[in-house]
């Protein structure tokens, strides 16, 4: 196998608030192969959008600097300088966020706005940037890309600006885009439309993606593999396609379980996973999932359970994994 | 654009005649009147009578009022019964020394305000941004006369660094082409004069300035604090921009826009409320040019100066609303 081309490792972080110390994200480690499309699936709250800002370096105020290491080409960027890091943002990492409606500065025009990391970046001149950008436009789907420049933000429908953040993202030719919640904030039918077109760019740009969602069908849809989290740790991972077949973390199967499915018969009804998540204070020191979790055993309540293989690719962090023969019903079999 | 300018100034003139009307009944409301402020308490009935007559205030109200803007219309605003000067001439005067001070005090506000907002809201909850909250705190609270007296006082006699009262050296004779003294100096290459007024205008307009300094730094401060959350600035973070890049393009621009509206008010409540700082320094502006009209009843000034503030306070308000066209594009675009 090749070498990854990210490589995160034990990343922690934590947030200051008045309360006490938020532990967001719990020493996670995965890596991320050139190419590859990797989801994060967890509830709100559960640390995802933390896990990229922190691996871009750009984390609110109110963090504590990440701990732990993100290897990107031969660095860790958890070390590199801001200026050095400023040169990995937008250029080798880029990254598309959740809301489009507010991801734009409403008063600069898009075409200042696209061109602004060509320039920063490639070293563009003013005219050059604006062809690019053009192109960049009628890439993402936008006619009448040469006018459309010189539109504001709010002249956009949702679904526009979501094609112009995404134009933004991948300007300058990341090779790892980070799209967290890219569809969240918009209407179903737009939501397949920026997919595809996500699902195309990173094919042909090669590029890898690492696609944050809360949402199981967007993941089925594009990931090849995909990681399920949980106040701020990873509880299983693995190929999407085995993940969905054999869930074996009673977290990931209660997410299936409380998808609602067209196939289901009309009196089966949705299973909610009772309880919610924890703000967590401290950090864990036993299965966070356990109070939530109708398998849990002594031990869940006693240490935190470690990833442990078992399937080849396919990680569960239970002491008492869902046994195969009890797998939900609802279990998605096939990627959509 | 310029229709909305253009609408904007005929509306103008509805709103002028509702305040001219209010200020006619007002004045006349107040005890006493022009008559007996001239004569003094024990003139005679028959002189008060007199000079009413001659003054035409012995007409019905609606009389008065009706010729008071017949004559506006055409550009007379009557004249002083105290000076017996044309008000208008009087206004030419004044007006640019007001003018002159006020620029002078927001200009000391904004220079030092924006930054200071800025700076504090960058080191949200850290020394700086609670020693502005101190200083703003005391600028708001701090009566403007007392400042303008202690400034004079350290500065202007105790050191002598600084002239204490008026606009220029009473020696000095500088020629008054628009009567805007700085401008004037400027336009005569008065260099020494230029100097001269600059001098005359730090006291009075740090004294004015102060408190619009602490709105200023307020509202700029909560401002920024308010876009450096949007979700924008994070996208143009994620671009890799430099922080200063970050700051100047996506920071402040859009943090500028409620800081617009509070400089445009400010400057009109200047305009129009610099009675105390043109008293302690003999300042010769509007402000002190009406306590006076409304000592002696001078109905032609108290009118003709409070209707010239109206038309200030809504030019201000006007070049607000330009300037947030020009500065938001959805509001320039939707119209």
């Amino acid at each position: 196998m090749s070498e990854p081309l990210l490589s995160v490792t034990d990343l922690e972080v934590r947030f200051k608030s008045r309360r006490g110390t938020i532990h967001a994200v719990n020493g996670i480690s995965f890596d991320l192969r050139a190419g590859e499309t990797l989801g994060i699936v967890g509830e709100s709250g559960c640390g995802k959008s933390v896990t990229s800002l922190a691996m871009l370096g750009i984390l609110p105020r109110q963090a504590y600097p990440a701990d732990g290491s993100v290897m990107f080409g031969g660095r860790d960027l958890l070390r590199l300088k801001d200026q050095e890091m400023r040169e990995v943002r937008g250029k080798d990492i880029a990254m598309i966020f959740q809301d489009p409606m507010t991801s734009l500065n409403p008063i600069l025009t898009i075409g200042r706005q696209l061109t602004e990391s060509l320039r920063r970046h490639l070293k563009m001149d003013k005219e050059t940037a604006r062809e690019e950008a053009v192109s960049l436009l009628d890439r993402v789907g936008i006619s009448d890309a040469g006018d459309r420049l010189r539109s504001y933000p709010h002249q956009f429908s949702g679904g526009m600006r979501q094609r112009v953040m995404i134009a933004m993202a991948i300007s300058c030719r990341p090779k790892i885009l980070i799209a967290d919640e890219p569809t969240t904030a918009l209407d179903v039918t737009i939501q397949a439309q920026i997919l595809e077109l996500l699902k195309r760019l990173v094919s042909e740009e090669q590029m890898a993606l690492i696609l944050i969602t809360h949402d199981l069908g967007v993941v089925a849809g594009v990931c090849d593999r995909t990681n399920v989290m949980y106040a701020g740790g990873f509880v299983e991972t693995g190929a999407t396609e085995s993940l969905f077949a054999t869930p074996r973390h009673p977290y990931t199967a209660g997410l299936l379980d409380s998808v609602p499915r067209l196939d289901a018969s009309g009196k089966q009804r949705l299973v909610p996973i009772p309880g919610t998540v924890k703000t967590l204070m401290e950090k864990p020191t036993s299965c966070a999932f356990a109070p939530r979790c109708m398998y849990a055993v002594d031990e869940s309540r006693r240490e935190v359970p470690p990833l442990r293989e078992i399937a080849p690719g396919h990680h569960v962090a239970c002491f008492n994994p869902v046994p195969e023969s009890d797998l939900p019903q609802g279990a998605i079999t096939e990627a959509r | 654009m310029l229709r909305f300018v253009v609408r904007r100034l005929l509306q103008l003139i509805p709103i002028l005649l509702g305040v001219s009307i209010l200020l006619f009944a007002f004045v006349r409301a107040l005890p006493g009147g022009p008559a007996i402020a001239l004569l003094g308490e024990r003139a005679t009935e028959e002189s008060v009578e007199r000079i009413e007559t001659e003054l035409g205030l012995d007409q019905p109200i609606y009389v008065q009022y009706g010729r008071y803007v017949r004559n506006l219309v055409q550009g007379d605003l009557g004249t002083s019964t105290r000076s017996r000067q044309p008000v208008l001439e009087e206004l030419k005067q004044k007006f640019p020394a007001t003018v002159e001070l006020a620029f002078a005090a927001m200009l000391f506000a904004i220079i030092l305000g924006i930054p200071l907002g800025f700076l504090a809201a960058k080191r949200y909850l850290g020394f700086l941004d609670n020693a502005s909250l101190f200083v703003s705190l005391i600028g708001i609270s701090f009566p403007v006369f007392f400042l303008a007296l202690l400034l004079k006082y350290v500065f202007a006699i105790k050191l002598g660094w600084l002239p204490t009262v008026g606009r220029v050296d009473v020696t000095r004779s500088i020629e008054h082409p628009t009567n805007f003294y700085l401008l004037d100096a400027v336009l005569t290459r008065d260099w020494e004069g230029v100097v001269d007024v600059l001098k005359h205008l730090v006291l009075p307009a740090i004294a004015l300035g102060t408190i619009p300094l602490a709105i200023v730094a307020r509202i700029t401060r909560a401002a920024v604090l308010d876009v450096l959350n949007e979700d924008y600035v994070r996208t143009a973070r994620a671009k890799g921009l430099d922080p200063s890049v970050v700051d100047r393009r996506h920071v402040m621009r859009n943090a500028m826009l409620p800081v617009v509206t509070v400089i445009g008010l400010q400057t009109g409540l200047l305009l129009t409320g610099a009675v105390l700082t043109e008293t302690v320094f003999a300042w010769p502006g509007m402000g002190s040019w009406m306590l006076e009209a409304i000592r002696f009843r001078d109905y032609a000034v108290i009118q003709g100066g409070i209707l010239f503030f109206a038309l200030l306070v809504s030019l201000t308000n006007l070049a607000v609303d330009v300037s947030y066209a020009y500065l938001n594009p959805k509001i320039r675009l939707s119209r």
